[in-house]
This record gives C-alpha cells, structure tokens and sequence, in this order.
C-alpha cells in the first residue's frame, strides 16, 4: 500500500478525526455508548456503511448531474443502512435490540453524508473506499473509549463482565458506588470534550492562536 | 514586622530568574493572602473602597460561622449526644470533609495557575467551605472529593477561572454527587451518622422534614425546631436562625445583594401560598421557608456574586423565579423532595439572558424619551 493510501486510513485516526476535530457524529455518539458492546457494532456499522457509501458513488461520480446528487447519495446510503440494519437483526438480535432507531439514523450520520460529499464525488473508487474505512474506525475508536470509560465506572463492568468487585460496594460493607451520572448522556459529552482536550494539547497545529 | 521579611527574603527565589520561578504563582497567592499587595492596576480607575476580592470573599465565610458552629452541634444531637460532645462530634466528622474540599480544589486551582501562568484567585476561600456545608454528613469523603474536583475543573477553570464560571461551583459539587451517587445522597438512610463513637448510637436512620411534608403532609417536628435548626439535614443547612445572623453579616458589609434575597424569600413564599390554595398541601406556606436548603441557599448561593443577574431589576426577577422553581420542583415533581439546588442551577443558566432583556428594555425606554422630548 503505498504511503498516501495509508494516508486516507490513518488521516481520520487523529489529526482529521471526525468525532473530536470535525465535531460530526456526535449524536449516536452520545446515544450509544453506555456500554462496549453496542458501541464496538455501532462504529462497525458506521463504517461499513461510509466505506460503502463512498465506493458506490465514486464509482458514479461521473454519471449523476450535480443538482440530484443529494438525492441520489441518500438512496445509496439508505440501502447500506438497511442491509446492515437487517444483518444485525439476523445475527446479533439483542445488540440490535440495544441499539434501536440508532441503526436507521446512521443515514442522517453528518460523517456519511459528509465524506461522500466532500472525498468520494472528487476521488477515485479505491481512495474513496480507505477513506471511508478510516474515517468509520476513527468515530469507531471514539465510540469504544467513550463506551470504555462509561460503562466502567457507570456499571463497573466491561462487555456485561464485572470488573470491580462486588464486595467493593456500599451496599456490601464496602466504599465503593458505581457513578450513575456516567449513564446518563450529558457525561458522555463530557468525556468527548475531554478527549478533544487532551488531543488538542498534543497536537500543535489543532489549536488557534 | 517580622513576617514581611521572611517574606521579602524569599521573594527572589521565586521572582524571575530565581531559582524557584515556575512557583511564581503559588507564593504570589500566599503573598496576597498574607498582606494587601501594594501594586494598582496600570490604567482605568484605581480606587472605589479599601475592599479586595480576599476580603469580600472573607466576610463570607464569616458569614457562615454560625452556621457551621450550629451544624457541628446538631450533627451530634441527631446522633442522640448531648451539649459539648455532640458539638465535638459534629466538629470531627465536619472537620475531614472540609479539608478534603480545600486540598482537592486548591490544589486543583494551583495546578491550573502554574500551567496557565496566571495567579491564584481566592474564589475557592468560600466555596471550599460551602461544599461541605450542602452535603449530607455521610457522605463519602472520596465523593466530596470527586464531587469538589468535577467543579473545579469543568465548572471554574474550563470557563477561565474565579469569575467566569456560569454556575455556582458548590451546587454544581453537590448536584455531581446527588446524581451520581444517587442512593447514597437522597433516601432515608443517608442523614444520620453511622460511626460509632463518643457513645453516639449505631446507624438511626429517619426522614428529613422536606420528606415527611411530601410523603404524610407533615412533620414531627414543630415549627420552632425547624427555624432553629434542630432537625436532620444537610450540614449547614438546618438552622434557619443561623442562616439569617449570616444574612445579617452579609447585608451589614454590602457584600451580598438584599435584592436577591429577599426576593427568594418573596416568590417561594408567594408559590407555597398558591399550591395550598391549589390544594397540594395542608400544613402552613411558611413551612417550606424554614425547612430544608431554602433559606441556605437564598442567602448564600443564589447571592453569588459571579453566578446570579448583574443589573438591580435582574436581580429581583431572578430571586423571584428561584423562590417559584424551588416550591414548585418539591411540591410537583415527586421525585426530588427538595428543589433549591435545581433551581438556583436553572437560574444561574438563564441570568445573563435575563440581564441582556432588561438592559435592553432601558435602551428602549430611554431612546422613547428623546423621542418625545422632541
């Protein structure tokens, strides 16, 4: 793979990230991520959906007048959605459960619309493609460490596993209390705008002057 | 005098090109806390009163003094201890919380002037000491903590510091705990002390008066008790009497505004009337003033002077709608029995809207004015 292609996977991980440098996605960001698991098929999902997505109209690129071309991309990102929609139904049945309206929304993810618009129209098939992979894995990574930190210290437990000890709590003689306000959605945004904290102290050329 | 030398001794140390100069800042706080600096701001007007931040922020804690005095005594009475023990048990199980309050958030509040190379502002004097005065006795000292540290960081220094915050650091320490730790900061279980010591009794447990008003329609306590403050409750919250003297003190100096007070007062009483005469409760309007954090939080948190509406007509439709929202939330939304927390936080978020409108309201009546002049 030669080093530009490698750019188009490795751009979104953290300088081009979508979730904490374009601020996309933040939504099912939020929704999502009480617990690993839905998180982890959510990011899959968004990822197979904008690689997809791209793959398909760069390949039509040439074929669609400009005025419809919305359109025409909202009817190619609705099939992959429900494709995925219909493989989470048949094979992970209580993860898609969990995830409810969420699956169906990716059509209106700004990450899916937003790469089509602005990579897949002006790229060739094969760039568009790494693109969408590598932006998918970067909101999928956001998705898992958001997910990792909430469910955690919300439930003390990672994938349904208890982490922490039962004998810990207060209710067992012990001192300790899961934080309740990591399930709810304001502190998923919280822990976001840590992460964009954090990354932008580390990377100098993200910050303003 | 002695102690300006040792600390004009040590000035250059920390001063540039000392040997200690990246802690400019921390003895810089110290020094300012120890003696009135002697420099003037270098343009704009230099003088309105003998006053600084540190003693404004001053008289507020000794505003609270009786109210802590009387918190440590009716910790230990409620814990069925008599006279100078229960004072003293009160003062031991008060005195770790507050100093996990000060360390955490202090050392929070240095950490960010180093790296920020600013100066140490003396916001935290106040609300260090407010935290624990608004938690229930029981609680954890490493929730104070995590509690005191959440509003540090994303309440004070995310905004930029002492006087920038949106909303008031010690409720927003409070509200963390209470959401986050929900079973051990509301519920029956959590207003008595459960150490064993100095003879005190094991684990009583009981509802508070807010409680008992909204699940029987009243309580076993007489009105008299609760203006006095002997009833379980948050620490520095019960004695309504104290509160007041504190008031008393506020108002004496000019530090807080009468406006805001007493215009809590006014709409929580106003609102208790209109839900009796709905029918929503039995017992007298003037319960809900003298029960609870109600009057804790009219004198000492919707005052803030950072948080609560600037112009003097903002300030009085603020006071007002934080008496309504807090009568309201307990008497209509079953699930929080006590209301001034959520509604002071509301306020805050809305204060400068409200400011913005009657600014503009005076343009208006002003340009009207010239209008008709002419």
């Amino acid at each position: 793979m030669s080093s530009k292609s490698l750019k188009y996977l490795t751009g979104p991980l953290s300088s081009d990230n979508p979730v904490i440098v374009q601020i996309l996605g933040i939504c099912s960001a939020l929704a999502v991520t009480v617990q690993l698991k839905p998180a982890i098929v959510m990011g899959l999902s968004v990822m197979v959906v904008t690689a997809f997505s791209n793959l398909v109209m760069s390949f039509l690129r040439n074929g669609v007048p400009s005025r419809i071309r919305i359109i025409v991309q909202l009817v190619v990102i609705a099939t992959f959605v429900i494709l995925v929609d219909q493989i989470l139904k048949a094979f992970v049945y209580d993860v898609s459960k969990q995830l409810s309206v969420y699956v169906g929304l990716i059509i209106t993810n700004c990450i899916v619309m937003g790469r089509v618009e602005a990579f897949a129209l002006a790229n060739k098939p094969w760039a568009s493609f790494l693109d969408g992979i590598g932006n998918g894995a970067g909101y999928a990574m956001i998705l898992i460490i958001v997910a990792f930190i909430r469910e955690l210290l919300g439930s003390g437990s990672l994938f349904g596993f208890r982490i922490i000890p039962e004998s810990w709590y207060i209710e067992n003689g012990g001192f300790y209390s899961n934080c309740g306000l990591m399930l709810f959605p304001p502190m998923a945004l919280i822990i976001v705008g840590c992460i964009i904290w954090v990354h932008r102290s580390r990377n100098k050329e993200l910050q303003e002057k | 005098m002695g102690l300006r030398k040792i600390v004009d001794n040590l000035k250059p140390t920390f001063s540039k090109g000392g040997k200690l100069s990246f802690l400019a800042s921390t003895f810089d706080a110290f020094e300012t806390f120890l003696f009135v600096p002697n420099t003037t701001t270098s343009r704009g007007a230099h003088i309105r009163d003998c006053n600084d931040m540190k003693r404004t922020m001053i008289v507020v804690v000794v505003a609270l003094i009786p109210a802590f005095l009387f918190g440590c005594y009716n910790t230990g009475l409620q814990v069925g201890l008599e006279s100078w023990t229960a004072f003293f048990y009160g003062l031991v199980r008060i005195l770790p919380m507050v100093a996990v309050s000060y360390i955490v958030g202090l050392g929070i509040e240095f950490a960010f002037a180093q790296a920020r190379g600013h100066e140490v502002n003396e916001g935290f004097l106040v609300t260090g000491l407010l935290i624990p005065m608004v938690m229930p006795i029981s609680t954890p000292l490493w929730m104070v903590a995590l509690g005191t540290a959440f509003s540090v960081v994303f309440v004070k220094e995310v905004f930029g510091g002492t006087g920038m915050n949106v909303f008031n650091p010690a409720i927003v320490a409070r509200a963390f705990v209470f959401f986050a730790f929900t079973p051990q900061m509301s519920g029956e279980t959590v207003w008595y002390s459960t150490w064993k010591m100095m003879g005190a009794a094991d684990a009583t447990t009981g509802a508070t008066a807010l409680e008992q008003l909204a699940t029987t329609g009243n309580m076993q306590w007489s009105p008299l008790e609760a203006f006095l403050g002997f009833i379980p409750g948050s620490f520095g919250e019960t004695s309504t009497l104290c509160i007041l003297i504190g008031a008393a003190i506020l108002l004496f100096t000019g530090v807080a505004s009468w406006r805001t007070m007493l215009s809590v007062f006014v709409g929580g009483y106003l609102m208790a009337l209109l839900l009796k005469v709905c029918g929503l409760f039995d017992y007298p309007a003037y319960y809900h003033l003298i029960t609870g954090g109600f009057a804790f939080g009219a004198v000492f948190m919707a005052t803030d002077p950072v948080t609560s509406a600037q112009t003097d007509t903002g300030k009085y439709i603020v006071g007002f709608l934080i008496g309504v929202l807090a009568i309201m939330i307990r008497m209509v939304n079953p699930a929080y029995p006590e209301g001034m927390m959520l509604s002071i936080l509301f306020m805050n978020a809305l204060a400068p809207l409200i400011d913005y409108f009657v600014v503009e309201a005076n343009i208006r009546r002003r340009k009207n004015r010239v209008k008709t002049v002419k």
